[in-house]
């Protein structure tokens, strides 16, 4: 039998949602123009919850759950689409000595400013996380590969460029070392594996003196220009007069 | 080489072209010449067979990998009289070429073959080493493109890669999509231009060749049946792609 809507509504009613709305209150999140337990309503608090879980609290990025989940579903549009994607990895160089001269409250600010800076420096259409305490990742998608390095150098530029104040008398400037590696069509890669490549060039930005980009050397196209010149030639042997 | 079914892998390079679309139909049109066929569904990171045939399996390829069911009960009958193996969700941790994922699919195909006339093999999309390996399972391979720069080139790469690593001298062409009659032909001709001047040929080795064996061309009934996620062969039979994919049978069949 279905019970009628108001049934269905005062069973709602039931549920226990205090905790979850203390969470969405801390966290600033609005809450649903709806009538309170209505089907919209709860659909609003849902929404916002999941908005909540996948986002990290400090600087309102994606967190790694999701960002993981954003690569998976970048992964699926490359093999079927084509067009590469490219895969950035950054770490603030020396955090810890924030950490440790100015204090853990000076060192978060400094990760939200890093934040900005990598957010300002992309598309709105490139995805932006924070994968680890002083770890952000960026996926863009439809990224040509001349593109690259083009962007990284933004990122790196508008990072070394900024000067984070951490109290009122005492600012700092931080340096970034990225990582980048891309998606080709031909390679049917993992979430895990395509941030393993990248993490490796990541590392070597850091062996080769930090505040600087590497790039995973780009797999050469299999058809040369000159066999793409051939193949879309106008005059074809079938339509030559 | 084995007794039993004749194998045909169908590969595409770039995704999106109907690959699959072809696979399923020409299975039905193979079925319909009174032939057991199998599709192997070896698309293993992005496997659709399943969405093109309205199919919802319980048991796929991933069952029978991870011996959760044996090969026989993830066999199922598709719509169009013939039966397929779905890869289903789940094989992506399968999608790299390890010695267990080759060796796994290489047995599967060894204890189908007895049962079936024609098994063929719906490749994944780009030329990933599971792709290749999987063509390398077929005897036979036929080669879906359309008509857009970005099919050819893929199809070109996808040709050129198994003409030099696998030493195929013989591949089929089907042209999908095709916007006008003999367009077909043309691209088939540009392609083993091309192929000819850059694949190359080892002193006393065969000389290579890409064969047009079939234009589809891009009528409204192949939409419709695409979005209602039927067979051509079984709702359209009359339509010029249908006809296309039944003379394609014939050809196989060598009828």
């Amino acid at each position: 039998m279905i019970p009628s809507s108001s049934t269905a509504v005062a069973a709602l009613r039931q549920l226990q949602l205090d905790d979850a709305l203390a969470l969405l209150e801390q966290a600033g999140a609005l809450l649903p123009d709806a009538e309170p337990y209505s089907v919209r309503w709860l659909q609003g608090i849902v929404d916002a919850l999941s908005d909540l879980s996948n986002r990290d609290p400090l600087t309102g990025l994606v967190n790694r759950r999701s960002f993981e989940m954003t690569l998976e579903r970048e992964i699926d549009r490359v093999a079927r689409a084509g067009e590469p994607a490219l895969l950035l990895m950054l770490d603030i160089d020396h955090f810890k000595k924030v950490n440790d001269t100015h204090g853990h409250p000076a060192g978060d600010s400094v990760i939200r400013a890093v934040a900005d800076a990598v957010t300002q420096s992309v598309r709105p259409m490139d995805t932006v996380a924070r994968t680890g305490g002083e770890e952000f990742a960026v996926v863009l998608p439809n990224c040509p590969s001349s593109f690259g390095p083009t962007v990284a150098e933004r990122i790196r530029a508008t990072v070394a460029a900024m000067v984070v104040p951490v109290t009122p008398s005492v600012s700092v400037s931080v340096t970034v070392s990225l990582g980048g590696a891309f998606a080709p069509q031909w390679i049917r890669s993992s979430p895990l594996l395509w941030m393993e490549r990248t993490d490796r060039q990541l590392y070597r930005a850091k062996a080769e003196g930090r505040n600087r980009a590497c790039f995973e050397p780009q797999v050469e196209s299999l058809v040369t220009a000159d066999e793409k010149s051939m193949l879309f030639a106008v005059n074809t042997p079938e339509e030559a007069p | 080489m084995t007794l039993g079914a004749r194998t045909l892998a169908v590969t595409s390079g770039k995704g999106g072209v109907g690959k699959t679309f072809i696979t399923a139909n020409l299975a039905a049109a193979l079925a319909a010449r009174g032939l057991r066929v199998l599709v192997l569904d070896a698309d293993l990171g992005l496997a659709n067979l399943d969405v093109v045939l309205n199919l919802h399996p319980k048991l796929t390829l991933h069952d029978v990998f991870t011996e959760k069911c044996t090969l026989e009960q993830a066999i199922l009958p598709a719509p169009g009289g013939f039966s397929v193996l779905l890869a289903g969700s789940g094989m992506v941790e399968y999608s790299r070429l390890t010695p267990e994922v080759r060796e796994k699919l290489l047995k599967i195909i060894d204890q189908v073959k007895p049962h079936y006339d024609w098994v063929l093999i719906d490749t994944g999309a780009g030329i990933s080493d599971v792709v290749l390996y999987s063509v390398s399972l077929a005897a036979d391979v036929l080669v879906v493109a359309t008509p857009e720069p970005t099919s050819l080139t893929d199809a070109y790469a996808t040709i050129k890669v198994l003409a030099m690593q696998q030493e195929r001298r013989h591949i089929g062409l089907v042209v999908n999509q095709a916007n006008r009659v003999g367009e077909g032909k043309g691209i088939c001709t540009q392609l083993n231009a091309v192929l000819t001047r850059f694949v190359g040929t080892r002193p006393g080795g065969n000389a290579f060749k890409l064969e047009l064996w079939g234009e589809v061309s891009s009528d409204g009934a192949v939409r419709q049946a695409v979005l209602k996620r039927q067979l051509v062969m079984e709702q359209y039979p009359g339509c010029d792609a249908a006809q296309a994919l039944k003379a394609l049978a014939q050809r196989l069949s060598g009828a």
